[in-house]
């Protein structure tokens, strides 16, 4: 008897595809919830909130303030709504939440540019959420400043044209608009293939178990490789499925750039969804109940989602954290499919996630064919 | 090779933690012949056929099945026997022909179909071959698992309490099957606490708490006991009358009611006759010396092997 049979092979693959057609709820959701996810996160998330509502206290209006004031509003991110010369109301308005700014011009402003002296403005962010204040605040020095430059030119004309003509210019290097989603909708495709391709496969032995089939499946004539080969690769179709829906969203729905090698991408995503299946069935391998897998399942979920840098900042971690983030082939793919999408990099500029994905692939392969039970012990 | 028994096994050990569930069984399973595996439940019936088809390791002892060693060919012996487990383990949500051809695909049956449409004619489902395996009733779900796991006509047939909730014609119609099957050359093990059934093989083996009690043809087994037994019978009341002053006299091991008769079995004849005598006269019931019943030797041998355990 030889270790591995392509009719033993397809025989295995044609039982487990007729099981998940049949099983519908299931086989809706693999298609529904990328779906779901992809138009919910894709629209909702966004990391660079804009036109957030703002306070203006300058007792005096001068003409700096309001070249301040303009200059600020011209980078999308405020919308003065209040302008009052009184700081307790401006006080009250943030503390409410009314406003996520307060921005305080002083009222010998003026005075201290004109004598050359250093003015000062005071910005009051509501930090409860970083996030919402960050983009913000990071415009904020450089466009007074700059406003500012202009506005204090010697000449009263040349001042009142460079008013005029005031640009503001934030620079964000390959999301130049500084969308989100050209961010968020590649990473969420690594998401919503590991949130479905891992918890399927996790449940592939286990559910064989509790339904008592895998005694009569062990006592058959199939090899350990055979019996996971048949039960992974039916989901790199589903997982194919979805690659082609996330992909042609982001095209249609969200205008998410596409510059780099679709070949190079897709061979990224396949590696990605081999390594996250071969996980799903090495989790089967490890639980015992489908609760199990189930729980196992989502132990891996919450850290990779956190740590990967699809939701928070890689860089932004401390090292261990980082470390730990290396852990996970989500984080190597977000990078990878960045990379691609996003500047058009190619093979040997996204080698090192590539080479990690396959390490992931072989780790995983290796754990689950030796942690395979084949007997009932 | 002939002569060779199809199992045999060796001071045989499976222990789950600190429980041992077989301890030291030897035994063999000749060729060509239905031999029945008995005891209670929880004797370690189900663990020791799994054992023998490499499901499980064992913990000690050795043993060949069809001349593989037990153990190390796990492989082959897989691929040349049939294993029917005790619960129905083929996919619910396949149709019996699904299942069929999932069976015959893994053990490489060719050409599949065929081999599909034959088993499916001699089960008499063709006409139903699309419906869900899990829509069958217990005794189709049980033919259908037996057609299964003879489809690549393996030389040992292994099973685990086959007709276990099953209706008395299915089972009569399934015992037909494995005696035909064993006509034609298969050796067949099969596990089961019917006694009906276990006086349909050609040889027995009483397992009890995980050690072999009794083995042999049932004949043997019955004598190998060394019971004597009498009949008692007359009215309802006076039966139970008698069964209540049996109990605990000298020589009496054993009693069970049938009806309006009552068995009254012990291994010292004299004794038990005395007793017996004694409670005919008081009860006003009749007294006749009958045969043992393989069902009473097999109480004893219980009932024997938990004064052991106690």
């Amino acid at each position: 008897m030889s270790w591995f049979s392509l009719r033993r092979l397809r025989a295995l693959l044609r039982k487990e595809v007729i099981q998940m057609r049949r099983d519908r709820i299931t086989f809706a959701m693999m298609i529904g919830v990328p779906l779901m996810q992809l138009l919910l996160f894709g629209f909702a998330i966004n990391n660079d909130p804009k036109d957030l509502p703002a306070a203006l206290v300058a007792p005096t209006q001068d003409r700096y303030s309001r070249a301040i004031v303009t200059a600020l509003e011209m980078t999308g991110y405020y919308r003065f709504d209040h302008i009052t010369s009184s700081a307790a109301e401006a006080e009250a308005l943030i503390e409410r939440g009314a406003v996520s700014f307060v921005v305080t011009i002083p009222s010998d402003f003026d005075r201290r540019i004109d004598k050359g002296d250093n003015p000062q403005i005071l910005i009051e962010a509501d930090a409860t959420d970083p996030a919402v204040a960050s983009g913000a605040i990071s415009t904020l020095g450089q466009v007074a400043s700059e406003a500012l430059l202009h506005e204090s030119g010697q000449e009263a004309e040349a001042a009142d044209a460079a008013r005029s003509q005031l640009e503001v210019v934030v620079h964000r290097r390959y999301n130049p608009e500084g969308v989100t989603q050209y961010n968020i909708v590649p990473g969420l495709l690594g998401v919503i293939l590991q949130m479905t391709m891992v918890m399927m496969t996790s449940m592939a032995l286990t559910r064989e178990v509790e339904r008592g089939t895998m005694e009569n499946l062990l006592a058959m004539p199939a090899t350990g490789l055979e019996i996971m080969l048949g039960k992974i690769l039916p989901y790199l179709g589903v997982g194919a499925v979805q690659v082609a829906l996330v992909l042609s969203a982001a095209k249609a729905l969200f205008g998410v750039p596409f510059v780099g090698s679709l070949w190079l991408l897709l061979t990224g995503v396949f590696i990605f969804v081999l390594s996250l299946v071969l996980l799903g069935y090495t989790i089967s391998t490890a639980a015992r109940t489908q609760m199990q897998a189930m729980q196992l399942t989502f132990f891996f979920f919450l850290p990779s989602l956190l740590l990967s840098g699809f939701m928070f900042p890689y860089r932004g971690m401390p090292v261990w954290a980082q470390v730990l983030g290396e852990l996970f082939p989500l984080t190597h793919f977000l990078r990878m499919i960045r990379a691609v999408m996003l500047k058009g990099a190619d093979l040997t500029n996204v080698s090192a996630p590539m080479a990690a994905l396959v390490v992931f692939v072989l780790a995983y392969a290796g754990i689950a064919l030796t942690r395979f039970r084949r007997t009932l012990d | 090779m002939s002569t060779e028994p199809a199992i045999r096994v060796e001071g045989l050990v499976k222990r789950f933690g600190d429980r041992t569930v077989v301890d030291h069984v030897s035994m063999d399973v000749n060729r060509g012949q239905i031999t029945g595996f008995l005891g209670p439940n929880g004797s370690g019936k189900t663990t020791m056929i799994r054992v023998m088809c490499g499901l499980l390791t064992a913990d000690g002892g050795t043993g060949t099945v069809l001349g593989y060693q037990l153990g190390r060919d796990t492989r082959r012996i897989k691929s040349e026997i049939g294993y029917m487990t005790q619960r129905f383990s083929l996919y619910e949500d396949l149709t019996i022909r699904e299942n069929l051809a999932f069976v015959a695909g893994l053990y490489g049956l060719r050409p599949l179909r065929k081999v599909v449409d034959e088993v499916l004619e001699g089960l008499g489902l063709s006409s139903r071959q699309h419906q869900l395996a899990g829509a069958l009733s217990g005794g189709w779900k049980q033919r259908m698992a037996l057609a299964a796991c003879v489809m690549h006509k393996p030389r040992l047939l292994l099973l685990d309490e086959p007709t276990a909730g099953v209706d008395p014609k299915a089972r009569r119609d399934f015992w037909e099957e494995i005696h035909h099957l064993a006509a034609g050359g298969m050796t067949v093990l099969v596990s089961t606490h019917y006694m009906d059934e276990a006086e349909r093989c050609h040889f027995v083996n009483y397992i009890s708490y995980g050690k072999l009690v009794a083995s042999g043809t049932v004949e043997e087994v019955i004598a190998h006991a060394g019971l004597t037994t009498f009949l008692l019978e007359g009215e309802m009341e006076k039966v139970t009358a008698a069964e209540r002053m049996l109990r605990g006299m000298p020589g009496v091991a054993e009693t069970a009611p049938f009806g309006t008769s009552l068995h009254v079995v012990g291994r010292d004849a004299a004794a038990l006759k005395d007793s017996v005598q004694h409670v005919a006269a008081e009860t006003g019931t009749r007294m006749s010396a009958t045969e043992t019943s393989l069902e009473d030797a097999f109480i004893r041998f219980m009932s024997e092997a938990q004064d052991n355990m106690a």
